[in-house]
């Protein structure tokens, strides 16, 4: 049986699991009409150009695993921010793990989409905000909200701040495999409300796993939200992430996509500025080898007049790792004084790697400013010379200009912790050893 | 401590240096001049090693070595050192960081442990009042936004900091105001001793007033045509190059 058909046959199974009266079962049942009727994207939509799931899809994944919710600290504590206080949503395989999180209901909720759907006091919440900014017309995110069960709720109400980051972790630990995990999360940051967040998909050993994740967030007016995605897996475990924003008036919204590592990673990340003076920067630093696919498919849409866009991304790929960059800007014709701009830096480290990117311009106002770049290219030889001349060898000095190549992106990092772990990653994954601390 | 014998060198085929001799002993400072187009900065990437540069003929010998198969790390580690006359930015590498992690590459591949942190700190110290460098500027990026001065002075206090045996200065000079000009000639006067060499890469006498030179060459058309002492240069000043073109 292909694994479509038995995505859509297993769906009775999947409804033995929850509960058919909660507020969002229509909307299942219709996304999975949708699923079926689209079916997985092919090469032949214009949007997967780049990207095949045909080798994917040909796996029996299993949909239902077997679930463990602890595992001992001591083997995952190094993919936490263990150095600070955080508030944490973990799940293992699928499943909320109580052993391994630190939820709240004090002055924000940090806790479960489960909860969310089965508790009457959220039913305004997920009446309101569940499904709305998510493309319904997407297979991928049908599918996933087809078999809407678990993933994070988190609510800041109006004026608060949110003292500690928020991390949203999900593991997986190979002991069924393959295995297809869909979780679904959803994010309300209300008004001059402040929060961070950072997300992090992670397989405890190398073993085929896809994820297909759908991440709705509202940001309404005066909110501020720095958000963080962690992408660094073993070259077995592949992601699509669809992630769907929507600003309010005067929002402000910062989102890096760090991708270090996986086997195939697809971004889909959507910017809806649905208010004057929005405020969206979109930033990524993606470092891959050995055949790793990371594909950012960005879409920015701006609807209101005043609002602000950046986005500024840098791949550097080896060994045949392959990069598609796809940046999308919508300038809606009453969008007037828009400004948007758009950088995507590619630097091969050989021949054997590969970089498709993409700018999509659509502009309808007459009164806006509008830029896009983008750049392929080598390390410049002149540099490493000058660092080689320094008696630094041709490694570490790939290494250093590599490192200062996305340093710009690195750079707004807002939590320290943080921005020290991904340099550390950085030079794990050029294998130096820099002598200090970046 | 470095004999340069007959040496040829082209990029993509074109022919740039023609047989340059050159033998410079511990102790000494060489200035090598001429006009725009002579041979200067290539001579000294080669010295340097700088791949584009393919050496066809002729060799280059520090102490005993030939340098002609050494990568430019290892012609590094074994005392060559180039100032740039356009040095390169590296954003978010400090200048602290870089120096660093040359000095503890350069010890790496000597055998040794990396510098402990304290001895680092005071040599640092130390090094960066002799330029004239403040320590804001040691945490700022590498070359990043630098005046023309803060980057020969940068590079010069790169030099104090790995102790090499022999210094090219390409153009040292280039882009300086006299005051900086001061500082950095000062500079590597402090770093002259009998057991490491300068050759001094440069088209204008001013520099050779503040770093005084032993020998003076002239390179014209990719070989040396005439050697002397100081005099040569103020010579050369006067007169122009006009002169060694027709001797040549």
């Amino acid at each position: 049986m292909e694994f479509k058909e038995k995505l859509l046959a297993s769906h009775l199974a999947f409804e033995g699991g929850i509960d058919l009266s909660d507020p969002v079962h229509q909307t299942r049942l219709e996304s999975l009409k949708t699923f079926e009727q689209k079916g997985f994207p092919s090469r032949k939509d214009e949007a997967w150009k780049y990207t095949s799931l045909n080798a994917m899809i040909r796996n029996d994944f299993a949909l239902f695993p077997e679930t463990e919710t602890t595992i001992e600290i001591k083997k995952v504590k190094k993919y936490f921010l263990y150095e600070i206080d955080t508030y944490k949503v973990v799940f293992i395989d699928g499943a909320y793990s109580p052993f391994l999180s630190d939820t709240t209901h004090d002055g924000l909720d940090v806790c479960l989409m489960s909860a969310a759907l089965s508790k009457a006091k959220y039913r305004k919440f997920i009446d309101s905000y569940f499904n709305k900014i998510a493309n319904i017309k997407d297979s991928l995110t049908a599918l996933n909200t087809s078999y809407t069960k678990e993933g994070a709720y988190i609510y800041v109400p109006k004026s608060v701040v949110a003292e500690k980051p928020i991390e949203l972790i999900h593991f997986s630990t190979g002991r069924d495999k393959p295995l297809w995990l869909q979780p679904r999360n959803l994010i309300v940051v209300d008004k001059n409300a402040q929060v961070q967040i950072l997300e992090r998909h992670q397989s405890l050993k190398p073993h085929e796993v896809v994820t297909n994740s759908v991440t709705e967030i509202f940001t309404h007016q005066d909110a501020f939200l720095d958000y963080y995605k962690i992408q660094n897996d073993f070259s077995t475990a592949s992601l699509i992430d669809n992630t769907y924003i929507s600003q309010q008036k005067n929002s402000n919204v910062s989102m890096h996509t760090f991708s270090l590592g996986g086997k195939l990673t697809r971004n889909n990340l959507n910017f809806y500025l649905k208010g004057n003076n929005a405020n969206a920067t979109l930033k990524g630093v993606t470092i891959l080898d050995k055949k790793q696919h990371v594909d950012h498919y960005t879409l920015v849409d701006h609807i209101k007049p005043n609002c602000e866009s950046h986005q500024d991304y840098k791949g550097v790929f080896s060994e045949g790792a392959v990069g598609v960059f796809n940046g999308k800007i919508h300038v809606d014709k009453i969008a007037q004084k828009t400004n948007a701009f758009q950088q995507n830096n590619n630097v091969l480290l050989d021949d054997k790697a590969t970089v498709n990117t993409k700018p999509q311009l659509e502009i309808f106002a007459d009164d806006v400013k509008c830029s896009h770049g983008c750049t392929v290219g080598q390390l410049d030889e002149e540099a490493l010379f000058y660092l080689q001349s320094r008696g630094i060898p041709k490694k570490e000095a790939k290494a250093l200009m590599t490192y200062a190549f996305a340093n710009n992106v690195l750079e707004s990092v807002e939590l320290p912790v943080l921005k020290k772990r991904i340099n550390i990653l950085i030079a794990k994954k050029l294998g130096v050893n820099l002598g200090f601390e970046l | 401590m470095l004999t340069i014998e007959n040496l040829h060198a082209q990029i993509e085929e074109k022919k740039i240096l023609n047989g340059v001799d050159l033998d410079v002993k511990a102790g000494e400072v060489h200035a090598i001049m001429g006009p725009n187009g002579s041979g200067k900065s290539t001579l000294s990437a080669v010295i340097a090693g700088h791949q584009s540069y393919e050496v066809t003929e002729g060799a280059m010998i520090l102490e005993g070595e030939n340098l002609s198969e050494l990568d430019a790390e290892e012609r590094a580690h074994k005392g060559i050192f180039l100032s740039f006359q356009y040095p390169v930015e590296i954003p978010g590498v400090s200048v602290t960081n870089f120096i660093k992690t040359a000095i503890n590459a350069n010890r790496k591949a000597k055998g040794h442990e990396d510098m402990p942190a304290n001895v680092m700190l005071k040599k640092i110290r130390e090094k960066s009042n002799l330029l004239e460098i403040d320590s804001r500027f040691l945490s700022r990026s590498l070359n990043e936004g630098f005046s023309g001065g803060e980057k020969k002075r940068n590079e010069i206090f790169q030099m104090a900091m790995l102790e090499p045996k022999l210094s090219i200065l390409d153009e040292t000079d280039s882009g300086l105001d006299i005051d900086a000009l001061k500082i950095v000639a000062n500079g590597v006067n402090k770093l002259r001793s009998k057991d490491n060499a300068i050759v001094v890469i440069t088209h204008y006498q001013r520099l050779l007033e503040y770093i005084v030179p032993d020998f003076v060459h002239v390179l014209f058309d990719g070989k040396i045509v005439k050697s002397g002492t100081k005099k040569l240069a103020i010579e050369l000043e006067e007169k122009g190059y006009d002169w060694i073109k027709e001797m040549a």
